[in-house]
């Protein structure tokens, strides 16, 4: 059986470009950066050609990168390290939104019916102690973009720090840290077909962070711990095609997403795309199916070959209604019954199209078997 | 997949995992799937980690999945608890506090296993559904009907729980019969086999103040003899908890929801010659229409006792049960299984 993979906001395979630049770095030149001798000298050398590439991938300074043990970490970073009342939002991915949850003050936005953030209501829920506005550049679920810039004003004009969770903006939309107005950023390396358990902290020189982890003086003593060289390397590989490729692949994509939102719209009735009307990344598509539960369509899908997802996975792997889903005024019904597309440099038109027929057909099916459905 | 893929139900357990085991070497398209039925963290009173009867634990996922990946078939969780919440567990506690002394497992077979997990395994393309319990089911040509049977070793049978099961649903369940030891007779989402524990903290959850539920312990005739935390305390033939010094030794008779009485009495006054039973499914026969000779289970460990059935309803779906001899504590919410020999003959629940 064929397997395509439509799944690519959850994480992406490593590029071959990525394994090779990463492969010598784990026998060959193995050396702990920190260390004075050649070996480690190599491995400097390596650590710091990567954060190189990375800055340039969002237009930052090498010194304004913060490598880490991925995206959650770098979440993580900002949430604990600036201090006092944080502003976040109810869309957030749980590494933003658990994390604020620890705080002792915390303030949760509310969004629109197209999982929008209104800047004005971030505004009004600064206080006098506020220290921090959280608000994540694409919604992992939805693919909806925010508007950082607006954000970002309205924090610098209160004084506030602004941090960004940008790791499903990275190779979807051209990013620059300066121009978005953001202190704190966060990416993630598995997103873009670099390795898992490697992110990184764009940090606006001159802004003060307290770390999250103590130790060595490694990362200009921001984050403690040997220096993970070969995930750096694949990481800076990975911010290349970034730079290089991804504007084209991204439009490339959007318009596979567009013939199958069309297609999906057209032959299925009942079927709706969530945050449709705000502005989106080109290659997600969250669809609501009246009357169908999403775990059987996205086990019935997979048992066809074809890898989407639903919800959050709880620690037993079985799926939760989304939070972001009820955040935009969806029914757990409705949450429940919703199914996210994302697409990435393997999907071809035809696998677009095969998907296609593999979901009209496994909606019929359910259909069939649930004639509470009209 | 072809057509013929098979959903098996994983618990974790042992029973099930040899199921999925014989079918995938058997060389049929095999599908493991575990159901989460209850958060077990969710009522925090009664949260523990080294419970007893606990389903739908992390460990118990890890196992089922662990087997999956050694037999190399799909696998997942499948997330039930709004259903199971909805038919399980809502109606265990009804019951309670009607005064009778339900069996979930009854519910689950009929609502959960035999019922939402059938329809996912047909939404995912999956025609059949094993599941580990202990019972053989075949068909019969003669009578045009599936027939269910006790299980070789009658130690282990679980027919008691599969009373609820209509033509359609054994159509679709493969009869495998396993070697291994059965799983827990406990109620799986009651840690410790507290059930009033949980009701109690399924109450604080929804707001329920414990003397809503509070009321006398009286005897049979009607005299007030002490006082009691709610009828879900107690279940028909309890001796134990009733803080009552007698001569000789006391037993709940009944509980009456109305009054909120708990109603005690001697061992003798426990005895029935008779009963009514409700919401009868016939399984291996037709709906009798005449007196029936039959042997009868009150509970799961019951050893079935003769009786007569006499039909109460035109359409057989209520029995009056005259047994051969009284029979001790007759609890009202209880099954009563129905057999002929090892056949299942049907069954319903106590009135």
């Amino acid at each position: 059986m064929n397997r395509y993979y439509f799944d690519h906001n959850a994480t992406t395979p490593a590029s071959p470009e990525v394994f090779q630049a990463m492969a010598p770095l784990m026998m060959t030149v193995f050396g702990n950066a920190s260390s004075i001798h050649q070996f480690g000298q190599e491995a400097r050398g390596e650590l710091d050609r990567a954060r190189r590439s990375v800055a340039a991938m969002l237009g930052a300074k090498a010194e304004e990168i913060v490598f880490t043990g991925g995206g959650t970490e770098a979440d993580n970073m900002a949430i604990f390290g600036a201090g006092g009342h944080v502003i976040t939002t109810t869309i957030e991915h749980p590494a933003v939104l658990q994390a604020a949850q620890q705080l002792p003050e915390v303030t949760f936005v509310k969004v629109d019916r197209q999982g929008l953030v209104d800047p004005q209501a971030v505004r009004a829920a600064i206080r006098p102690d506020t220290k921090l506005i959280s608000v994540m550049h694409v919604n992992n679920e939805l693919g909806v973009i925010q508007p950082l810039r607006e954000i970002a004003e309205i924090a610098h004009d209160a004084g506030v720090l602004f941090h960004s969770d940008g790791v499903q903006a990275m190779g979807k939309l051209p990013v620059n840290a300066g121009e978005l107005g953001v202190d704190l950023y966060s990416i993630s390396a598995h997103k873009i077909y670099g390795p898992k358990g490697m992110g990184a902290l764009y940090i606006r020189k001159g802004t003060e962070l307290r770390p999250l982890l103590y130790g060595g003086p490694h990362e200009r003593k921001m984050r403690a711990g040997t220096e993970n060289v070969p995930g750096a390397a694949g990481f800076g590989r990975a911010a290349e095609w970034v730079i290089a490729e991804s504007r084209a692949e991204a439009a490339r994509l959007s318009v596979l997403r567009d013939r199958l939102e069309q297609r999906i719209l057209t032959r299925v009735t009942g079927a709706h795309v969530n945050g449709s009307a705000a502005p989106r990344v080109g290659n997600t598509s969250n669809i609501r199916f009246d009357g169908i539960d999403s775990e059987p369509l996205l086990i019935g899908l997979d048992l066809k070959g074809f890898a989407v997802s639903s919800g959050s996975a709880c620690s037993s792997g079985a799926t939760e209604p989304s939070h972001v889903l009820a955040a935009i005024g969806l029914t757990r019904e409705q949450a429940r019954s919703s199914v996210r597309f994302s697409l990435g440099r393997s999907n071809t038109e035809a696998q677009v199209d095969a998907l296609i027929d593999a979901v009209v057909e496994v909606v019929s099916r359910l259909r069939k078997l649930a004639p509470a459905y009209v | 997949m072809s057509e013929h893929t098979i959903a098996v139900a994983m618990s974790g357990g042992v029973d099930s995992s040899v199921v999925a085991g014989m079918l995938n070497r058997a060389g049929e398209r095999v599908i493991g799937m575990t159901m989460q039925l209850w958060n077990q963290k969710r009522l925090p009173d009664i949260a523990s980690d080294n419970a007893t009867g606990r389903c739908c634990s992390l460990d118990d996922v890890y196992d089922a999945r662990h087997v999956a990946q050694l037999l190399g078939i799909p696998y997942y969780v499948v997330n039930f608890e709004d259903r199971f919440e909805a038919q399980v567990v809502k109606p265990f506690i009804d019951e309670y506090l009607a005064g009778r002394t339900p069996i979930p497992c009854t519910l689950c077979n009929n609502f959960i296993k035999f019922d939402q997990f059938l329809e996912m395994a047909e939404g995912i393309g999956a025609r059949e559904i094993a599941t580990g319990h202990y019972a053989r089911i075949d068909w019969n040509g003669d009578s045009r009907r599936w027939e269910m049977r006790r299980s070789v070793d009658r130690s282990k049978d679980q027919t008691y729980f599969l009373c609820g099961l209509n033509q359609d649903q054994l159509a679709r369940e493969l009869g495998i019969p396993t070697a291994a030891k059965p799983d827990s007779q406990e109620i799986c989402f009651v840690p410790n086999g507290d059930y009033a524990g949980f009701i109690d903290s399924y109450f604080k959850e929804q707001g329920i103040a414990p003397t809503e539920t509070q009321g006398e312990i009286v005897t049979a005739d009607g005299k007030v003899v002490g006082e009691h935390a709610g009828v879900h305390h107690f279940t028909v033939g309890q001796r134990r908890g009733l803080g009552i010094a007698a001569a000789e030794p006391l037993y709940v008779i009944a509980t009456e929801p109305a009054s909120k009485r708990v109603v005690i009495g001697r061992n003798d006054d426990l005895l029935r010659a008779s009963m009514h039973v409700r919401e009868v499914n016939w399984i291996s026969i037709a709906a009798p229409s005449a007196p029936l000779r039959a042997e009868v289970k009150i509970r799961n460990k019951h050893a079935a006792a003769a009786a007569t059935l006499l039909p109460a309803a035109a359409d057989g779906t209520r029995i009056e049960v005259r047994f051969d001899e009284p029979q001790r504590a007759v609890t009202p919410g209880q099954g009563a299984v129905f057999y002929s020999g090892d056949l299942v003959l049907g069954g319903g629940w106590i009135e």
